[in-house]
């Protein structure tokens, strides 16, 4: 009634008690509940999801209020599973459940902002200047101008703008720059297109239309695992979640189920009901521990050690000392196990592994016209002769008449298509057994002595039988099995009497169980068991055992290794493509199912090819000088058989090899802008890539990444949108901040130049490092992140509950929508409709200063294209003289592209006539696509006006854009998914529509997913099928379908043969110790304040109370967890450093530092520290007492490091792909020094505030 | 009988009593969500915790001071065997004592609140007035303690007690004679605290009513009987 009333009755509102009085029960008005009970109330309810990395693409309820979003709930219903599997709900989790607090929360981003010192300097500009182009060179050619507003980046001061003159900076800083350094010199970095796939196109549209490069980020995030690519060909295939339920042994091996992968996780606990045994593998005692029956903790960063310990149980007692039929016919057809690798005579004695045999080295090309090279050879068992089974990658590619048709796993040979059973071991058809070296790298010394090594020679010789060939060329060599050399490899005696093998698990010999202890610090006994029930699972039930790993083991130097040591297990138990079985890997949303018909909306590639890509990790390491810092010799990490004069220089140089080899992408590509190369190319009347090339060779013109630091080389323009990258994946966080940025930074370290150390050897070296390369840095984002705070212009854009768009992700076959439940509030829009603005300025702006204009871009030699066969044998450096420069075959291939600026707008808009004419297709295959494009032609209607566009199919709306992907997609539109099939079927011989023909007249449009979540169509893009008999498993099709994987044997590799691999030693799995960095000596006990320091290894895992680059500055959540940074310590180490629970803490090394308040914990082992990913540096964090700034972030302490291995290219299945292969940003053996701080600044004082109020004063 | 007198000491404090009763009730009734401390702690916190403290401990402190010399009847002091003279020293000494902490650390806010730009920029009106008010009222409180040591002996107190004393019963016309004659500066500071009272339901000042005294001995859990 009156709540003035009811207070009268103070005395008298007590009337019970319970829990001996701890509690009281009274009759108090519930008047107040009326306020929450209104604010639970809704009008009406829509399907939406969250547009996170998280892999949940979770079906939400979105409840709606007088035009607000009042909460969330999750959606159940979802289409039924089979009788024999759980349904897939209740998918969500709290941290969804959380997301609607941003919509109106202090951190949502409501207007249009710019920098205010950038401001001022345009709308001075501009009173000079009418020619917004002209205004903005006005600025950017004034160094003291830029430095004016680049040094307060992070520093606060945005004011509020319209979108009409934000969007005519960006506009006319992005016509300037392409005009003045060239269109290569903007880039963009959005990640996981999965996650909101208009959104990523809508940017990506812009940038692909104007010349602009689109970086790549799963290599960058450190989630790419490059053991896939090169075990398989694939980026990444994994099984869905309900697969977990038709497994019967799973080892969940790094991947924190639960917390990580929290909406899945009932399948792992279902499936326990069934009997199935579940393995966690973890070094600390995570919560997915307690799901399982038993827990290994070896210790961090040395689980490639403990898979090769299992690798060599499973060998000696399923290989050696007993067969299991499945198993041996399983690796024969599957694998490269039965492949003939050449050996080669070691100077210092014995014999190495060198490449694999190819029928091109053998007697007339062994019958083969077509690319002889690329076909791997192995022994017929029935005859004894060498034949070359079907299915290498040398019968994918320009096989013609009875050539065709043979890329496939079919046991038949390629020269005559007899039947073949192929000898996998030459045990009993041996000419000679012969000591091969190995090499071993468990013996090396870790710099803090925290990694135990072994006593183990580097190079350990163990038998292996052989046979005698005699080339072509006249040469005899001996040439082994891969099976055989595995077998050795895993230290397994197979009745050579072999010192060096093992024929006891209890030997102290690489790669025993007893071996594995000194190392990992795991009882040899549960190696053992545990090798053996998984084997004898797979056995028993054909390969239902399965391993769900997590990207930790990916984020060391050698994720290679980790990764390569646990599908090796999983091979050779034949668990692969299998129901059940395999290798579980989820990292993030990489899944973007309906790929074929997204790339031609993100890419334009309907307007013009090829797009510009650029792998992300080179690109930073470039361009924020991270190279500038590098102390990490190859020489260290290379192979003790390999000749160490060969791996001289920098890690940088071998980017730049790559780069100039045409392995690796660039960006920016040429030492020029390409714009002006192709006009003086015609004013010479010569073709531009021939002018290049002429250039090139006579050294007049460099790539750009011989330079990075020169300024006609600078990334002048950055967007980010949909990404978090400097609070979240920006690896070298400090080196971003002074170099990139150019702005205030927590650098404790020197660079070679001021240390004196050896500097790179290709790569020019200027003394004075450049800072603040960015001229524009423009973020998208619905909330105030760190990376906005560092931008120059942030724009506002629509939250996940306010934009229609597509969504899917791994671990389910369903395709979800995100949909506007209200408009965007107050001035935010949706990406779609922020990128079509500035096309549309962009396209006004560029009317005398450019217009039609031919491009030069420079493509590396693509994956799953022609160019894959490009450089079969040795490398060789055109520049040094060792071969010709031919684009695409020893440099980079070069394609002329015509861009016509001033309609950027009116193609941006509309479906380009490219797709009528060369079709539509992906990962090798293509098909006709004209039925789509007069389909969108009248689904979006055309455009009649005159002008560029005219006639073309509307792509108006972020719905037409969803329709374009839909429609062009096999995976939504069953039509095109028959006519995927059949091109596959050209190339592999089987016919393979039956797989589609059911769902043939399927088509899924954006409102029968916003209807209910629609399971999408098998296709030839990906390996798993969609079909109501099996649940989604990666390389499933491979193995029922016979469809080769996409490496250079066509099966599943267990060798690598390339050089670059050999010389790194990586041609098998083995134990390889986290490097060493060396980031603590400097600052160890250098810059004491009193307390005692510690040094830890440096560990960031996916938290719980946020996910990825999103949610940690949720109210809710942080309410939830401390409400600030944090990180984890063992009780051990602090107590020795006498750190409590929550004190304050700084961690640091020459990196920089970060200041978080401790959480001591027992779950955390000894010598790990641990800082959950992504926690904002906005949120509750003091200055950090050595570096007299903020505390930073997770990445403050790290710095990119990439091992050249990865940049391998124009090798089958060891070429570059967007986002398939590259450099990965590791960031595991990274080492910190951890103290508590002695005194808390919070840096609040008010000086900032003066010195804008200083600037008012100045403009009054 | 003095007109003016009649109306600022002898009605004025009774229409600021409706003002401040009404106006607290209704505003507890109607607007619960508006009833609040308004703290600006979040914006900067420098200098804030010594100041809001030293503030606060202070003017509670008076105001306590203020009930024992206005509302307890002298009568009850007598039979204390307090006198006249010692009352007034008491009250000079601790009064002044904590005026003077009170007036560091109203300094401290006052400043903050003008002349941090966070903080002046989500003040409103009402929150910099009545800072300002209570500051001004401060001043003349300590000044009056100045006036008071011209007569120790306790007369002047005397007869501001029977001001309230008289106005308390619903006697105007009797309290009025008490004030005439006062000092004006102990007239202002009547004047100004009675003001302060006509303000109090529109400002922050109501989270005095909500001290959360029974917070520190209440039960850990308070539930709805069914």
């Amino acid at each position: 009634m009156s709540q003035f009333l009811d207070r009268l009755k103070y005395f008298k509102h007590i009337k019970g008690e319970f829990a001996a009085g701890h509690g009281v029960t009274t009759d108090e008005s519930r008047g107040w509940e009326k306020g929450y009970r209104q604010r639970w109330q809704h009008d009406k309810i829509v399907r939406s999801t969250h547009g996170v990395n998280c892999t949940g693409s979770c079906s939400w309820k979105i409840y709606v209020k007088d035009g607000l979003v009042t909460w969330e709930t999750q959606q159940t219903d979802y289409p039924r599973t089979r009788p024999d599997l759980p349904n897939h709900e209740p998918r969500g989790c709290p941290r969804g459940a959380s997301y609607s607090w941003y919509i109106y929360s202090a951190n949502r981003l409501k207007y249009p902002k710019v920098r205010k010192r950038l401001v001022k300097l345009w709308r001075q500009a501009k009173l000079k200047h009418r020619d917004p182009v002209l205004a903005w060179a006005s600025i950017v050619e004034d160094p003291a101008k830029t430095k004016e507003y680049k040094q307060q980046r992070g520093l606060g001061g945005f004011v509020r703008a319209d979108w009409n003159e934000v969007n005519e900076i960006i506009a006319a800083s992005n016509v300037y720059t392409a005009k003045t350094y060239g269109p290569d010199r903007i880039t963009g970095f959005s990640p996981i297109p999965a996650m909101s796939m208009v959104s990523y196109a809508a940017g990506a549209r812009y940038l692909s239309l104007i010349g602009g490069n689109c970086l790549s980020f799963y290599d960058w995030y450190c989630d790419l695992p490059p053991a896939s690519p090169q075990v398989w060909g694939e980026q990444t295939d994994v099984p869905e979640s309900a697969d977990w339920y038709n497994s019967n042994y799973i080892i969940c091996w790094g991947s924190n189920v639960p917390q990580t992968r929290t909406p899945d996780a009932h399948f792992l606990t279902e499936v326990r009901y069934k009997g199935t045994k579940v393995i966690g593998i973890t070094p600390d005692y995570s919560e997915v521990a307690k799901l399982t029956d038993q827990w290994l903790a070896p210790k961090q960063g040395t689980d490639a050690a403990l898979a090769m310990a299992f690798g060599h149980v499973i060998l000696k007692e399923f290989y050696v000392d007993k067969q299991v039929e499945y198993f041996t016919d399983y690796v024969r057809r599957y694998t490269d196990m039965p492949m003939l690798v050449i050996l080669d005579e070691h100077e210092e004695g014995g014999y190495t592994q060198g490449r694999f045999l190819r029928a091109s080295d053998l007697l007339d090309n062994l019958g083969q016209e077509n690319n002889p090279e690329w076909k791997t050879i192995a022994i017929d068992e029935q005859s004894g002769e060498l034949v070359s089974p079907n299915g290498s990658i040398g019968y994918r590619w320009g096989e013609e008449g009875k050539g065709k048709g043979k890329w496939n796993l079919k046991q038949q040979t390629g020269q005559d298509g007899q039947d073949v059973s192929l000898l996998l071991s030459l045990k009993e058809h041996h000419d000679d057994v012969v000591a091969v070296n190995f090499p071993y790298f468990g013996g090396r010394e870790h710099e803090y002595g925290y990694f135990q090594h072994t006593s183990h020679e580097a190079v350990i010789p163990r038998k292996v039988p052989t046979k005698n060939l005699t080339l072509a060329d006249g040469s005899k060599v001996k040439v082994a099995c891969v099976f055989d050399l595995t077998l050795a490899n895993y230290g397994v005696e197979n009745g050579y009497k072999d010192q060096n093998c093992a024929s006891d698990f209890d030997q102290d010999l690489p790669y025993t169980p007893a071996w594995q202890q000194a190392i990992t610090g795991v009882k040899p006994e549960h190696v053992i068991n545990v090798a053996r029930e998984f084997a004898d699972t797979a056995a028993k039930t054909k390969g239902r055992s399965m391993i769900i790993v997590g990207a930790g083991m990916n984020h060391w130097y050698n994720m290679d290794m980790n990764y390569r040591g646990l599908i090796n297990m999983l091979i050779m138990c034949g668990c692969i493509g299998q129901s059940g079985g395999g290798w579980a890997h989820y990292v993030g949303q990489e899944k973007l199912r309906p790929q074929t018909g997204w790339t031609p909306l993100a890419f334009a590639l309907d307007w013009q090819r090829p797009p510009r890509h650029m792998n992300g990790t080179s690109f930073f390491y470039n361009h924020s000088d991270q190279w500038r810092y590098e102390k990490l010799h190859m020489q260290e990490v290379i192979s003790p058989l390999t000749n160490k004069d060969k791996w001289t220089g920098s890690i940088i140089d071998y980017n730049t090899r790559a780069e100039r080899m045409g392995w690796l992408p660039s960006a920016p590509q040429l030492g020029t802008n390409p714009l002006n190369l192709c006009k003086e190319a015609e004013e010479k009347g010569m073709d531009p890539k021939d002018y290049a090339v002429q250039q090139l060779k006579s050294g007049d013109l460099e790539f750009a990444c011989l330079d990075p630091d020169n300024p006609q080389n600078y990334p002048r323009n950055m967007f980010i949108w949909r990404s978090n990258l400097l609070g979240s994946s920006g690896k070298g966080h400090e080196y971003m901040l002074r170099h990139l940025l150019g702005t205030k930074h927590g650098l404790l370290g020197k660079d070679l130049g001021e240390e004196g150390a050896e500097k790179p050897e290709d790569v020019k070296w200027n003394d004075e490092a450049p800072e603040g390369k960015v001229d524009l840095l423009v973020t998208l984002d619905f909330r105030m992140s760190t990376t906005c705070l560092y931008s120059d212009i942030v724009l506002p854009t629509a939250t996940w509950y306010e934009k229609d768009d597509l969504n899917t992700s791994d671990m389910h076959p369903f395709i979800h929508p995100l949909s506007k439940a209200v408009d965007p509030v107050w001035e935010s829009r949706s990406d779609w409709d922020i990128f079509k603005g500035v096309a549309k300025r962009f396209s006004e702006l560029s009317e005398g200063h450019l217009g039609v204009e031919k491009d030069l871009v420079t493509i590396p030699m693509q994956h799953d294209s022609p160019g894959e066969l490009a450089q079969p044998f040795g490398i060789k450096a055109w520049w040094k003289g060792e071969c010709d420069l031919v684009p695409g075959k020893t440099a980079p291939n070069m394609v002329v592209v015509e861009r016509d600026y001033p309609n950027t707008y009116a193609r941006f808009t509309s479906l380009g006539p490219l797709l009528d004419k060369l079709g539509n297709g992906g990962k090798g295959i293509s098909w006709n696509t004209q039925t789509e494009v007069n389909f969108l032609g009248e689904l979006n209607q055309r455009h009649i006006k005159d002008g560029a566009n005219k006639g073309r199919p509307k792509i108006e709306t972020a719905i037409d854009a969803a329709e374009v992907i839909l429609s062009l997609a096999p995976e939504t539109n069953g039509q095109v998914a028959v006519k995927a099939w059949e091109a596959l079927g050209a190339i592999t011989g089987i016919d393979h529509t039956h797989l589609a023909r059911p769902k043939e007249e399927e088509k899924i449009r954006f409102r029968d997913i916003v209807a209910q979540p629609r399971k999408i169509i098998s296709s030839p893009t990906w390996s798993g099928l969609e079909d109501e008999h099996v649940s989604y498993n990666a390389g499933y099709t491979n193995v029922h379908e016979l469809i080769p994987w996409r490496t250079i044997t066509g099966r599943q590799q267990f060798y690598q043969d390339h050089e670059w691999m050999r010389d790194f030693g990586e041609m098998h799995c083995l134990y390889k110790p986290p490097v060493n960095l060396k980031t603590i000596r400097p600052v160890l006990n250098q810059l004491g304040n009193g307390n005692k320091e510690l040094v830890l290894n440096w560990i960031t895992p996916h938290q719980k109370w946020g996910i990825h680059s999103t949610y940690s500055d949720n109210l809710l959540m942080l309410t939830l967890s401390r409400g600030g940074p944090i990180v984890w310590l063992s009780e051990t180490d602090a107590a020795a450093a006498s750190i409590e629970d929550n004190d304050w803490i700084e961690v640091f090394n020459v990196n920089g530092a970060i200041a978080a308040r401790a959480v001591v914990s027992q779950r955390v082992p000894e010598g790990m520290s641990m800082m959950y990913h992504a926690q904002e540096r906005v949120v509750n964090i003091p200055g950090s007492e050595t570096t007299g700034t903020r505390g930073g972030i997770h990445n403050s302490v790290t710095r990119a490091v990439m091992k050249p291995t990865h940049m391998i290219g124009g090798y089958a299945q060891q070429s570059y792909g967007f986002n398939y292969y590259g450099t990965v940003g590791c960031n595991r053996d990274e080492f910190v020094v951890v103290r508590k701080m002695s005194k808390i600044d919070w840096l609040d004082d008010d000086s900032t505030d003066a010195l804008d109020a200083q600037m008012n004063e100045q403009e009054k | 009988m003095n007109f003016f007198d009649m109306l600022v000491f002898g009605i004025y404090p009774y229409i600021v009593s409706v003002i401040f009763f009404c106006g607290c009730l209704l505003r507890y009734d109607r607007n619960q969500y508006t009833w609040k401390a308004g703290s600006s702690q979040m914006l900067t916190s420098k200098n804030f915790r010594i100041g809001s403290n030293l503030f606060h401990i202070g003017i509670i402190m008076i105001f306590a001071g203020h009930f024992a010399g206005l509302v307890i009847p002298y009568e009850v002091w007598d039979w204390l065997g307090i006198s006249l003279p010692a009352k007034q020293l008491i009250a000079m000494g601790v009064g002044g004592f904590f005026g003077v902490l009170c007036f560091i650390g109203m300094t401290i806010l006052v400043y903050r609140r003008l002349f941090n730009p966070r903080v002046r920029a989500s003040s409103s009106t009402m929150d910099t007035t009545i800072l300002l008010l209570i500051y001004i009222q401060l001043i003349l409180g300590i000044a009056s303690i100045f006036v008071s040591t011209g007569h120790m002996d306790g007369h002047e107190m005397k007869n501001l007690m029977s001001w309230s004393r008289y106005l308390l019963t619903f006697r105007p016309a009797e309290a009025i004679e008490f004030i005439g004659e006062v000092h004006w500066i102990y007239r202002a500071h009547v004047f100004w605290g009675v003001t302060l009272f006509a303000l109090f339901p529109f400002s922050r000042l109501v989270h005095i009513w909500s001290v959360p005294v029974k917070y520190v001995n209440r039960n850990y859990q308070v539930v709805r009987q069914k």
